[in-house]
């Protein structure tokens, strides 16, 4: 890292040490259904947890000095100030990184707790994965009474998100690559273009084939006529791509601007054959191998002509 | 609980990474940012989807050392540091380690991986009483 501090976080780093909490009331006192709502939401089932002689999971620490959605009155300004110049930078966005916590007793329903807070420290500005921007840390201490009863630090990441180039919001739809058409397949692309499936049958030995091509697998033969898929299938195998982003292919209301994962399905005809297609009307993480699926026909716009693509949706849809 | 020893290895723990328990998780903590319950602001804010929570994960790094070392067992610390998000229909694998155990005390170091990296590493310091008595 350089040595290059910028003007903003001299300004920064003047927040060292401020407090952003003193001597702050927690909303409720550590409470059972509270306790429970957690552990609940965890899938913690520690017996520790309930009972005459709970006492509150230790991670809950944080929880019970959080403003909720009313937020805490009486609020410090330095944090905000802080965030606030922060945001005015252009580092708009956060995401937590770090959290330490020591536990020095527990804590038990009925305990009022207390809290004061401070910014530890500021950091350079640091380029990362997500953006470029600064590391803020915390220190809370959290007492009971005059005890303290645990330490919490804390650090955020606030940052200049990356701007995805391809993905700018006005940037159209990343165009959807055109089937690469040859006199092997040609008759299945015309079919799709009438909002047909057509599958070939060997005239030899009547075998089904998919996709396209010159001879029969099962008899050699190079006669053939074509069998229109009733639509019916289901999900027999997929994979989710992540990686890399590849927007013509997302499927999402906002594929224009979230080059996100997609879904690639193997489906399985109720003829018997497979093909590689879209899986749409779920998410793509929604995609389950003997998901039951239905043929669409989708159409593309192109700068070079328009053309249709074939898709199966999922049975009812939300899955 | 058996005696433990340096260099132990804990069973690991799958936990499927659904969006009922990142926004669950994330109530349960009172922490309302939309990132962990709204997917379109999560879009907006320039990430795939909604994202669990750093005291979810926290929780959960607790809820899996206090499974396997029991009831009696008491935390006294939890360290973690988050790297890639869990996002829903993920699948986190955590896994542990003693790195020490000096009689009653163990430090644990737990590495959590999701599908597209390593969500937290962590260390955990944790009091096992009663250590031989069985």
């Amino acid at each position: 890292m350089s040595e290059v501090h910028d003007e903003l976080w001299m300004s920064l780093k003047a927040y060292e040490g401020r407090a952003t909490a003193v001597g702050r009331a927690g909303k409720d006192p550590v409470n059972e259904p509270m306790i429970r709502h957690w552990c609940e939401a965890l899938g913690d089932t520690n017996p520790a947890y309930s009972g005459a002689d709970a006492i509150a999971p230790p991670t809950m620490l944080q929880a019970w000095t959080m403003g909720g959605l009313s937020g805490h009155t009486g609020r410090s300004q330095a944090y905000d100030d802080l965030l606030t110049r922060l945001d005015e930078a252009g580092c708009t966005s956060v995401v937590a990184t770090d959290c330490e916590q020591e536990y020095l007793r527990p804590l038990r329903p009925g305990d009022e707790i207390t809290f004061d807070a401070v910014i530890e420290s500021v950091s350079d500005r640091k380029t990362t994965k997500l953006g470029t921007g600064y590391f803020v840390t915390t220190r809370m201490d959290v007492r009971v009474g005059p005890d303290l009863v645990g330490t919490h630090r804390f650090r955020i990441l606030k940052y200049a998100p990356l701007r995805k180039t391809p993905t700018a919001p006005t940037a159209p739809k990343a165009p959807r690559p055109r089937p690469v058409i040859n006199r092997d397949n040609a008759g299945f692309w015309e079919g799709v273009d009438r909002h047909r499936l057509l599958i070939q049958r060997c005239t030899g030995c009547s075998t089904l084939r998919f996709p396209w091509l010159p001879g029969c697998n099962a008899c050699g033969g190079l006669d053939w006529d074509t069998a229109e898929a009733s639509g019916e299938g289901t999900v027999y195998s997929y994979v989710v791509v992540h990686h890399p982003p590849f927007p013509a292919f997302a499927e999402s209301a906002h594929a224009a601007d979230v080059a996100g994962p997609y879904a690639v399905g193997l489906i399985e005809l109720a003829e018997g054959v497979r093909m590689i297609s879209n899986v749409v009307g779920v998410p793509y993480d929604k995609v389950r191998i003997g998901l039951p699926v239905r043929l669409e026909f989708r159409r593309h716009e192109d700068p070079g002509g328009s053309f249709v693509l074939p898709v199966f949706r999922v049975h009812g849809g939300e899955v | 609980m058996g005696s433990v020893r340096t260099g132990d290895r804990l069973p690991p723990l799958e936990i499927e990474i659904t969006r009922t328990l990142i926004v669950a998780g994330a109530i349960a903590s009172r922490d309302y940012q939309d990132v962990h319950h709204d997917a379109e602001l999560a879009r907006r804010n320039g990430s795939p989807d909604i994202f669990m929570n750093i005291l979810t994960t926290n929780g959960l790094v607790g809820r899996y050392i206090t499974d396997h070392f029991g009831p009696t067992a008491v935390l006294r610390k939890v360290a973690i540091r988050l790297g890639t998000p869990n996002y829903p229909g993920d699948t986190m694998v955590l896994t542990g380690t003693v790195e020490e155990f000096d009689g009653d005390t163990a430090t644990v170091r737990v590495v959590g991986d999701n599908g597209i990296g390593r969500h937290v590493t962590g260390t955990v310091t944790v009091t096992v009483p009663m250590q031989g008595a069985r």
